[in-house]
C-alpha cells in the first residue's frame, strides 16, 4: 500500500535519512524502530509531506505522492501524529477531534457525532469537554491518535504514541491500536518501547544513522545480533528475547 | 448548553430590538453620532477579528482594505457617477481583492506571527504612498464627495441614518462571526491559529483557509470604507491608510476579546465610552490615546482573553467555548 | 533634468551614507533585541523620539551640547530600557511573542501621545554655533553635525561589537541568544540578561537621538519615520546581525537618498517599504543571516 524508495534527506551536510526503502502492506501493523537520531521522525515527515525529500519517492496506493503538501496527503488517506504532541491547546478534546472529523464532512452535527464515536473508540469519552492544554501526557497521546483517526485514514502514521506512558497506559493504547487495525486501518508506527512493538507489529524495520540495517518479523529482528549489538547496546539481546518470550 | 444558547439568543434579540429604537428615544443627536462611531469601529474590529482573532494572523495593516474600499466607491461615484449603493459592492470586491493580493504574497512565503504583522504594516505604507502619487485617487488633495443627502447616496442629514446603516453592518458582521463559530471553515481557522502544522496534518489546507479569511476581512473593510466616505464626504491618503485606524481595529478586538463573536463590539463600546468620558474632563489631544495604550498593555498583561473573558472564565473550565 | 540628477549623485550617495550611519545605530538596537530576546520591539521608534526629546531639553534648559549629552542620554536610556523590560514588558507578556509585539505597540501609543500631551505636537529643532559649518570636498559640502554623527555612529557600532565579542557580558548575552535553556542551566540569570540586552538596545537609541538631533528635528511622531526603516535594515542585514545592521543601514541610507533624487519626495518613500516586503518574501534571513 505504501512504497518508499531511495528516500534521502540531509540537514546541513549531515545525512539524516540515507536511501531508505520500505513498504507497508494493507491491513498490517508495521513498525520503524531505531535509536534517537536514527532518522525515524524525518522519514515520517517526508512520507506525510512535512519535509521535502532530497531524493527518492513515496508512493501510496500506486500513486506518487512525493513532495505533496501534508493536507493533500491527508486527502489521499495518510495521516500522521506528532511525537511532541501538538494539541489545539485552548480547544476542548471534542473540538480537537472535530477538526479531524471535518475532513470527511462539512456538517457540524455529523462531525460532532463522528468525533464522539472516535473518542469512544480511543477511550476518551470522559474527557470530551476538557481543554486540551489540561490533558495528561497519556491524554494528549490519545488525542493525537483520535484526531488523526477522525479524518478517516487508510494509513495511520503513529510517531511514538507510547513514549512517556506507564505500563498500564501502554497496554491500554496497544489494545486501542489493535482495535484500529481490526477496523481496517493500516498502521505504520515509530516506537522506542520495544516490548510493545514486538507484541504489536507484523513487520519491523530498523533504522540506524539514517540507514536501514534490518527488516523482518519482530522475532527475526529481536534475534538479529547485528541489530542488537550495533545500537541497542550490550546485553540487550538477552533482555529482549526474554521479553518476547514473556509476551508470547 | 441549550439553555445558555437560547439565553444568548434571547439577549441578542433584545439587543437588536433595543438598538432599533435607540434613535427614537435618544433625542440628543450627539449621542446617536457616538453610537454610530462605536458601531462603525466594532464592525472594523470584527473584520480584523476574522483574520486576527479566529485565524491568529495579526495584521498591522487592517486599514488597507478600508482605504481601498473607500477609494473604490468614491472614485466610482465622483468619476463615473455610479451610486454608492453599487459602489459599496465594488468596495467589498476591491477590499477582498486587496486581501487576496496581500494574503497570497504573505502566506505563499510562509510569513507568520510578527513577520506577517510587519509586512502588512509595510503594505499599508506602500498603498498610502501610491494613493498619494497617482492621479485617479486625487493624489494628496484627496477626493471630495458632493453633499447630496438621500438614501440613494447613502447620505443622511439625520445622524440616525448613519446609525441604522452602521447597525445593519454590525449585525451582518456578528452573523458572519457566529457562522464562523458553527462552521467547518471557522473550526479550521481556529485550528490554524492554535497549531498550523497539526491542522495541515489533519487535512486542513492552511494556505487556502488563510486566503479566504483575509478576503473576508478585506471585504468587510471595503464596506466600511464606503460607509466612511459617504459619512465624512472626504477621503485622502493619510485618512485612507492611517496606521492609527489599523491599530484601533486590533485594539477594540483585543480589549473586548479576540476570537469571540461579541469581543469587538464590547471592546469598541468600552473604549469609546472611556474616550468620551476622558474627553469630557480633559479635552487635550493625545490623552485618550494614552488611555488606549494603557488599556491595551493592561489587558494583555492581566486579561489575555479580553473583557469578555471576565464573563467566560467560569465556562472555560467546563469545556468548549465555541458553544457559547 | 536627468543629467542634473546624475551629476548630483555622488553628493546624494555621500549624504545617504552619513544618514545611513544613524539608521544603522537605530537598527543596531533593534537587531540586538531581536537577536537575543527573539522579540520585535515595536516601541523602537517611539523610544528614539523620547531620546530626541531628552537631548532637546538638555540643550534647551541646561545648555548641554547634544554631543556632550551622549554621556547622559546613553546611560539614562540604558536604565530606562532595563527597568522597562525587567518590571514591565517581561512581566506583562507572559513570555508570548505576540503579546510582546502588542505590548510594545501599546507602549509606543502611550509614549507618542504622552509626548504630544507634554511637549505639544510642534516640531522642535536646535541650532548649534557650528550647525552650518561644513567640510568642502569639492563636489559636496558636508556639514559638521553630519560628519560628527557619522564618525560617532561608527565608533559606537565598533564598541558594541567589542562588547559582544570579547567581554564576559557579551559572552553571556550570546549564550542566552543561542541556547536559552542551556544558559539557564550553567547559572546565567536569563531574565537579567534579557533586561540588560533590552537596555543596551535602548542605549543605542539614546546615542542615535543625540547624534540625530543637530541635523534633524523632533516631534511626537518622529519615531514613526524610523520604524519601518529600522525594521527594513534589520531584515535586510539579517535579524540579529550587528554587521548586517551596519551594512543595511548604509544601503538603506543611500537607497533613500537616491530614491528621493530620482523618484521625488513622495514616491521616494515607497522604496523602503518595497525593499522591506521583497526581503521578507524572498530572503527572510537577510543578507547576513544564517539559513534556517
Amino acid at each position: 500500500m505504501l512504497e518508499v524508495k531511495g528516500l534521502c534527506k540531509s540537514f546541513g551536510g549531515v545525512a539524516a535519512v540515507n536511501t531508505v526503502d520500505l513498504s507497508v502492506d494493507e491491513g498490517q501493523i508495521v513498525s520503524l524502530i531505531g535509536p534517537n537520531g536514527a532518522g525515524k521522525t524525518t522519514t515520517f515527515a517526508m512520507v506525510a509531506g512535512f519535509v521535502a525529500p532530497d531524493a527518492g519517492s513515496v508512493t501510496f496506493e500506486k500513486q506518487n505522492i512525493t513532495g505533496f503538501k501534508p493536507h493533500r496527503i491527508c486527502d489521499r488517506g495518510v495521516v500522521r501524529t506528532f511525537q511532541v504532541t501538538q494539541p489545539f491547546a485552548t480547544l476542548s478534546t471534542l473540538e480537537n477531534i472535530m477538526v479531524g472529523a471535518y475532513h470527511r464532512t462539512a456538517n457540524r452535527q455529523a462531525a460532532e457525532e463522528r468525533a464522539r464515536a472516535v473518542a469512544e473508540q480511543v477511550g476518551m469519552k470522559a474527557l470530551l469537554d476538557q481543554a486540551a492544554e489540561g490533558l495528561t501526557v497519556a491524554g494528549r497521546k490519545r488525542l493525537e491518535l483520535a484526531r488523526a483517526l477522525a479524518t478517516g485514514p487508510k494509513l495511520l502514521l503513529l510517531d511514538e504514541v507510547m513514549a512517556g506512558l506507564n505500563p498500564t497506559e501502554i497496554d491500554e493504547i496497544v489494545t486501542v491500536i489493535k482495535g484500529i487495525r481490526d477496523s481496517g486501518v493500516t498502521i505504520f508506527l515509530i516506537e522506542h518501547v520495544m516490548k510493545a512493538v514486538m507484541n504489536l507489529s507484523d513487520f519491523a524495520y530498523v533504522l540506524n544513522d539514517g540507514v536501514l540495517i534490518a527488516a523482518g518479523t519482530p522475532t527475526k529482528i529481536a534475534s538479529d545480533s547485528n541489530v542488537i549489538e550495533a545500537y541497542l547496546g550490550h546485553g540487550a539481546a538477552e533482555r529482549m528475547t526474554g521479553e518476547v518470550a514473556a509476551g508470547a | 448548553m441549550s439553555l445558555l444558547k437560547s439565553r444568548t439568543g434571547i439577549l441578542v434579540m433584545i439587543g437588536i430590538i433595543v438598538s432599533l429604537f435607540v434613535p427614537v428615544f435618544v433625542a440628543n443627536k450627539f449621542y446617536i453620532d457616538i453610537l454610530s462611531l462605536i458601531l462603525f469601529s466594532a464592525f472594523l474590529g470584527q473584520s480584523w477579528n476574522i483574520l486576527g482573532g479566529y485565524a491568529g494572523q495579526f495584521s498591522f495593516g487592517g486599514v488597507i482594505f478600508f482605504g481601498t474600499g473607500a477609494y473604490a466607491s468614491s472614485i466610482l461615484l465622483t468619476t463615473f457617477g455610479i451610486d454608492p449603493w453599487i459602489g459599496i459592492f465594488a468596495a467589498i470586491a476591491a477590499g477582498a481583492l486587496a486581501g487576496l493580493f496581500i494574503g497570497f504574497i504573505s502566506f505563499r512565503y510562509g510569513l507568520r506571527g510578527s513577520y506577517f504583522a510587519l509586512i502588512t504594516l509595510a503594505f499599508s505604507e506602500v498603498f498610502r504612498v501610491i494613493a498619494n502619487s497617482v492621479e485617479f485617487t486625487g493624489g494628496g488633495v484627496g477626493i471630495f464627495i458632493e453633499h447630496a443627502p438621500g438614501i440613494k447616496n447613502l447620505q443622511f442629514t439625520d445622524p440616525a441614518g448613519y446609525y441604522y446603516m452602521a447597525l445593519v453592518m454590525v449585525i451582518i458582521s456578528l452573523a458572519i462571526a457566529f457562522w464562523l463559530e458553527r462552521s467547518r471553515f471557522g473550526a479550521y481557522l481556529i485550528a490554524i491559529r492554535e497549531n498550523e502544522d497539526a491542522a495541515e496534518a489533519l487535512g486542513v489546507n492552511a494556505f487556502r483557509c488563510k486566503i479566504y479569511a483575509i478576503m473576508i476581512t478585506g471585504a468587510m473593510g471595503g464596506a466600511a470604507g464606503t460607509f466612511y466616505a459617504q459619512k465624512y464626504l472626504y477621503i485622502d491618503p493619510p485618512i485612507a491608510y492611517s496606521i492609527g485606524m489599523s491599530v484601533e481595529m486590533l485594539l477594540v478586538t483585543i480589549v473586548g476579546g479576540m476570537g469571540t463573536v461579541f469581543g469587538p463590539l464590547i471592546g469598541s463600546f468600552v473604549l469609546h465610552t472611556v474616550n468620551e468620558v476622558a474627553r469630557h474632563f480633559i479635552d487635550t489631544p493625545g490623552l485618550s490615546l494614552i488611555v488606549y495604550g494603557v488599556i491595551l498593555v493592561a489587558i494583555i498583561g492581566f486579561l489575555p482573553n479580553g473583557l469578555i473573558g471576565l464573563f467566560k472564565s467560569q465556562k472555560k473550565q467546563t469545556g468548549g467555548k465555541s458553544d457559547a | 533634468m536627468l543629467a542634473m540628477n546624475i551629476s548630483m549623485m555622488p553628493a546624494a550617495v555621500l549624504n545617504g551614507l552619513m544618514f545611513g550611519a544613524i539608521y544603522a545605530l537605530v537598527a543596531l538596537g533593534l537587531t540586538l533585541i531581536y537577536g537575543v530576546l527573539h522579540i520585535i520591539n515595536f516601541a523602537h521608534g517611539a523610544m528614539l523620539m523620547l531620546a530626541l526629546y531628552a537631548t532637546f531639553y538638555l540643550f534647551k534648559f541646561a545648555g548641554i551640547d547634544p554631543y556632550l549629552a551622549l554621556i547622559i542620554v546613553i546611560p539614562g536610556s540604558y536604565i530606562f530600557g532595563y527597568a522597562l523590560y525587567r518590571w514591565g514588558i517581561g512581566k506583562l507578556s507572559h513570555g508570548k511573542d505576540q503579546n510582546i509585539l502588542l505590548i510594545t505597540l501599546g507602549l509606543s501609543i502611550i509614549f507618542e501621545n504622552a509626548a504630544q500631551f507634554f511637549f505639544t505636537a510642534d516640531q522642535q529643532t536646535i541650532s548649534l554655533s557650528y550647525s552650518y559649518d561644513s567640510f568642502d570636498l569639492g563636489f559636496v559640502y558636508l556639514s559638521y553635525p553630519k560628519v560628527i554623527s557619522f564618525v560617532a555612529s561608527l565608533v559606537i557600532c565598533l564598541m558594541l561589537w567589542w562588547l559582544m565579542a570579547t567581554t564576559d557580558l557579551g559572552k553571556a548575552i550570546r549564550a542566552v541568544a543561542k541556547e536559552r535553556q542551556g544558559a539557564r542551566l550553567v547559572g546565567i540569570n536569563v531574565e537579567n540578561i534579557y533586561a540588560i540586552t533590552y537596555g543596551i538596545g535602548i542605549a543605542c537609541l539614546g546615542a542615535a537621538g543625540c547624534l540625530l538631533l543637530p541635523s534633524f528635528y523632533v516631534d511626537p511622531y518622529t519615531g514613526n519615520i524610523f520604524v519601518i526603516v529600522a525594521f527594513t535594515i534589520v531584515v535586510l542585514g539579517g535579524m540579529g546581525s550587528i554587521v548586517g545592521a551596519l551594512v543595511g543601514g548604509f544601503i538603506i541610507g543611500i537607497t533613500e537618498s537616491l530614491g528621493g533624487l530620482f523618484l521625488g519626495e513622495s514616491l521616494g518613500q515607497i522604496g523602503i517599504s518595497l525593499i522591506f516586503i521583497l526581503i521578507l518574501v524572498f530572503r527572510p534571513t537577510g543578507l547576513f543571516g544564517a539559513k534556517q
